[in-house]
């Protein structure tokens, strides 16, 4: 018996660039930072040890028996356990640990949505207090995915609306969002506090005035990156007219004018907004009044930094420098959408402070921003356009030495021009910005020598994502493919989690990846590689993979079945306009029954039914999901169409290392009728089971099928009947007892 | 009983609404399983099926998830949106270059969002010299924005019309509107009044334009040029609208036949 008592809060997530950061923080390692328990968490305990025999009877409670004592100290223990990685870890020691830390897991992370389905996950979990939702893959930003592909929220928020009415925070990355959901999450979560929606889609400005309206106890309101259509609703008004609890209102992305006196009426109710981020209708003398009455604020995103259109020049400006100063805790800048370079000196009172600076909207000169970036030595994150030229970027090196994070953007987003940043730039951050963790680096021109000198000078690089927008273009000085240069990225930077390669690459460059990139764990690349042995490397080297996204790359069905031993392992693979064909996907769905895999077409190809456009397959629970549009098709198994039963458990991803899969097949005579219709719930089973085991040699590259027949006679609480897990359970001791080594073809199943 | 936005403004399509509603519960129903199955051990009923949509799935779910396509537009429609009118639609990647080589679909891998609004020095030079005007349609969920300024009549901004929504106007006559679709384009001027697209000469059109509108289904029937239609489609008109429209209907159609049974027509206004 678990007491019944109340879930600890989730906390708002403190770093600046969201998006990043959810970029950065993989399934296992990163988790969000906890809160410090309160006083709630760990009431003493109203029950005595077991080895008591005077136990002081309070009359209400029953003495608890030993095991319940045991799974009460578990529970205290197991609320400390804030990483996933480990909390999926302690829910496989047994039934028991299973049962609390689904208990006492209140930040649900799916990094897929479809992997499983919203009844799973809330029957697993029943004390959720924050969800994270990830729904498209990456590539679907650069319209390499048709729209209305998927990802709907909808399914999501009504299960979590009945099961989770004390949910508090929602975040979703890339997720089809509607007015309809945001107006039932708003009326079903009393307490709702936070809502993150990153690069998400769907909605307009009328399921903004819903949550604005009805989520009375809303703190974080981020919109990051999303296409918000303008409803021409004012949304801003719609907040209540008492005092908000608004610590974060990020709206940069919405397009749509704004009420400013709504605006500022709202910020002048909300004493604990910390992080303001205003869109680019606001000007800069309205940025004025709004700082004016906000010196609090740690984030400000600036709106358009430059005056309306119909403000008299004649007028005296506001002092725009002091309102700056008077915000003594701003760390964190950005907005500038649509600058006038005048007005930069504004900023110099806080450069100094500033531990984030985001002017990736700010066509901006080397001159303009040298005088900035001279006074900004504590500044860790800085975007900013390429326009700024090699100059800019020698002045950042110069001063920024406390620098983890840099991009740069291209002002012009084509191949065939001359591009002001090169490896000069380049070479100037490594040797000036030792502490370098990642770096997003778009550019015309490159060579092996910059990037082999980032690899030694910058040891701590975590992520590193070089875009060389002209596709195959060689070392510009040598005109050598840039194998060596990533090569040295791979085998210098032993923290590397992520990488995205361009330019001229051959077999040669995935080689080194295989080879050092042992802990990569996403991968992006386009126009790469000459043949399946770049990909194969990378498959059979990589053993961290996760998320792999490959485009116009000339890998076929042979290095695709290479990867079959690991795909299980790994979140998705992406692969467009490479040299896949329906047959070779096919084997796959064929050997990977857990795995869906997606073929999706595009819209000028209908009639080349064996070319595959686009592969994108992901390990998943559910199976085929049901809201499929007409363009993708689901691959499948086709003998386990006829006749078989696919089981649908909560084995965790780390089983499979174990088993590669199991597929309870021809099961229909043990089941009775009762059972059939709780497809999802726990299953019994009796009698005798005939499984089907595959397993997989990673050296040997083989995957073979196993039938075994198991009769189940008794579980350890003496009943013949026993669940799923147990069974599951069960086989992946004998496996790795090497009890199973027959391979049978006798089976009894007709 | 699904919950829904009571924000959405008024002219969004009812239709589109309740198929949201409808593919919904399918999803609902389908996570509990709750495809009906007999009571006898039937090896049909127990047997999950794992077949695509469209397979062993009935025709309903075939239709209900392909009109769930028509509700949004295009990706390349949306993304216009924020162009400003631009026709850079990313899709048309195949031979269509204007540049010196051809445009990658996706390449170099920028977000559109932040392409559309990278460059607002040009775009602020060419809106100044534009008209932009706002362009909602019936049931889509986005509203688009074009550049008045580079038509040079009706016919050309129709045209335009047509291809961005993918749809067909129909022909323009002054006494019954737009026949041969069920789309009509409208506009509100500078007073607030809804007006027929080609109702006024183009240089006032221009000059007057606030918003474009397309108006879908009965209302768009309805909209002919006022009281010069005859009796049944006027009754026609009036029995489709609702509130105040139903009620100005009412008065033009007195002011053009003051002979009417007027017993019959307010029976069905109010």
């Amino acid at each position: 018996m678990i007491t019944n008592k109340k879930p600890r809060s989730s906390d708002t997530d403190s770093n600046y660039m969201r998006d990043d950061r959810t970029e950065m923080s993989e399934d296992d390692d990163r988790s969000p930072p906890s809160d410090s328990i309160t006083n709630d968490s760990c009431p003493t305990r109203n029950c005595t040890p077991g080895s008591g025999s005077g136990s002081s009877s309070i009359p209400e409670y029953l003495a608890p028996y030993p095991d319940q004592v045991l799974e009460n100290v578990l529970e205290n223990v197991l609320w400390f356990l804030t990483s996933r990685k480990d909390r999926n870890a302690a829910s496989l020691v047994c039934r028991s640990w299973y049962r609390v830390e689904a208990l006492t897991r209140s930040d649900l992370f799916i990094g897929n949505c479809y992997a499983v389905s919203p009844k799973r996950a809330t029957s697993r979990f029943s004390r959720i207090r924050s969800v994270t939702l990830k729904g498209k893959p990456r590539f679907a930003d650069f319209n390499l995915m048709p729209p209305n592909w998927g990802a709907h929220f909808a399914p999501w928020v009504s299960a979590m609306a009945k099961a989770y009415p004390w949910l508090e925070k929602v975040h979703l990355k890339r997720m089809s969002v509607t007015d309809d959901d945001l107006a039932l999450l708003a009326e079903s979560f009393s307490g709702f506090k936070e809502l993150v929606l990153v690069c998400c889609d769907g909605f307009g400005t009328s399921g903004l005035a819903v949550v604005a309206s009805r989520c009375r106890q809303l703190k974080v309101l981020d919109l990051i990156e999303s296409e918000v259509s303008d409803d021409e609703v004012d949304w801003i008004s719609f907040f209540p007219d008492t005092e908000t609890c608004l610590e974060s209102l990020i709206f940069d992305c919405v397009d749509c004018p704004i009420d400013f006196d709504a605006l500022e009426r709202l910020v002048a109710r909300s004493p604990s907004l910390k992080k303001l981020r205003l869109n680019r209708s606001i000007s800069i003398g309205q940025l004025y009044h709004l700082m004016v009455r906000a010196p609090q604020l740690t984030h400000l995103g600036t709106g358009s930094f430059s005056p309306s259109e119909d403000v008299a020049h004649v007028e005296q400006e506001p002092d725009y420098v002091s309102a700056f100063a008077a915000c003594k805790s701003l760390v964190c800048l950005s907005g500038f959408r649509e600058i006038i370079p005048d007005y930069l000196p504004a900023i110099y009172p806080i450069c100094s402070n500033l531990t984030s600076l985001n002017f990736s909207y700010a066509n901006i000169s080397a001159e303009q921003v040298k005088p900035i970036i001279s006074n900004c030595h504590k500044l860790q994150i800085f975007w900013v356009l390429d326009s700024i030229c090699d100059e800019g970027l020698q002045a950042v090196a110069a001063t920024c030495k406390e620098l983890r994070e840099l991009r740069v953007f291209p002002i012009e987003a084509r191949e065939d021009i001359e591009g002001p940043v090169s490896e000069v730039g380049l070479q100037a951050i490594s040797e000036g910005c030792r502490k370098l963790q990642s770096i997003l680096y778009f550019c015309q021109r490159m060579t092996n020598a910059a990037v082999i000198a980032m690899s030694k000078n910058c040891p701590d690089l975590v992520v590193f994502r070089l875009c060389i927008m002209g596709r195959h273009r060689p070392d510009d000085v040598t005109g050598e493919p840039m194998d060596e240069g990533f090569g040295a990225i791979v085998m210098n930077c032993k923290k590397l989690t992520r990488l995205a390669v361009s330019g001229l690459l051959t077999d040669r460059a995935f080689a080194y990846i295989g080879k050092y990139g042992k802990i990569v764990r996403t991968l992006s690349v386009a126009f790469a590689g000459d043949s399946d042995m770049g990909l194969k490397y990378v498959l059979e080297g990589c053993p961290r993979l996760q998320k792999l996204e490959i485009r116009d790359s000339p890998f076929g069905d042979a290095a695709l079945l290479s990867g079959l031993h690991h795909y299980y392992n790994m979140r998705f693979l992406w692969m467009s306009t490479c040299k896949l064909s329906r047959q070779g996907c096919q084997q796959i769905a064929q050997a990977l029954p857990r795995l869906v895999v997606e073929v999706i077409k595009h819209e000028d190809n209908v009639d080349m039914e064996e070319v595959v456009d686009t592969l994108y397959m992901y390990r998943s629970l559910e199976g085929p999901r049901e809201d499929v549009p007409q363009f993708v098709s689901i691959l499948e198994d086709r003998h386990m169409k006829e006749g078989a039963l696919m089981w649908k458990t909560d084995i965790s991803a780390r089983c499979w290392t174990t088993i590669r899969s199991v597929c309870i097949v021809n099961v229909r005579w043990v089941i009775n009728a009762k059972y059939a219709q709780h497809m999802h719930g726990p299953y019994t089973f009796s009698g005798n089971v005939v499984v089907q085991v595959h397993v997989g040699d990673p050296l040997a590259h083989r995957v073979g099928f196993h039938w075994m027949r198991i009769p189940i006679l008794k579980d350890m609480y003496g009943s013949d009947h026993i669940s799923i897990l147990v069974l599951l359970e069960l086989i992946s001791l004998m496996v790795k007892a090497k009890l199973i080594v027959k391979v049978g073809s006798d089976c009894a199943f007709e | 009983m699904a919950i829904t936005c009571p924000y959405r403004p008024s002219h969004a399509d009812p239709i589109a609404h309740v198929e949201i509603s409808v593919c919904e519960q399918r999803l609902l129903e389908n996570m509990e399983g709750g495809v009906a199955y007999e009571n006898d051990l039937n090896l049909k009923a127990t047997e999950l099926r794992l077949g695509l949509p469209g397979t062993d799935c009935t025709k309903e779910e075939q239709a209900v998830s392909g009109a769930r396509n028509n509700k949004r537009p295009l990706k390349e429609t949306s993304e216009e949106c924020r162009a400003k009118g631009k026709s850079d639609a990313p899709h048309d990647d195949q031979g269509t270059a204007t540049a010196p080589k051809a445009q990658i679909v996706g390449w170099p891998p920028i977000r559109s969002y932040r392409k559309n609004n990278l460059q607002p020095k040009k775009a602020e030079a060419e809106a100044a010299a534009g008209m932009y005007v706002k362009v909602s349609m019936d049931g889509a969920p986005y509203l688009r924005k074009i550049d008045l300024k580079v038509y040079n009549g009706y016919p050309e901004l129709l045209k335009a019309l047509e291809n961005m929504f993918k749809l067909t106007i129909g022909e323009y006559s002054e006494r019954e509107g737009y026949k041969g679709s069920e789309y009509a384009p409208t506009y509100e001027d500078k007073d607030g009044d809804l007006m027929l697209v080609g109702d006024v000469p183009w240089d006032m059109f221009l000059s007057s334009c606030k918003k474009l509108r397309i108006m879908k289904g009965s209302e768009a029937r309805g909209l002919g040029c006022g009281c010069e239609t005859d009796l049944d489609f006027l009754m026609q008109h009036v029995s489709t609208c609702s509130g105040i429209n139903r009620f100005i209907a009412y008065e033009k159609y007195v002011t053009f036949q003051s002979d009417l049974d007027v017993q019959e027509m307010s029976s069905m206004i109010f």
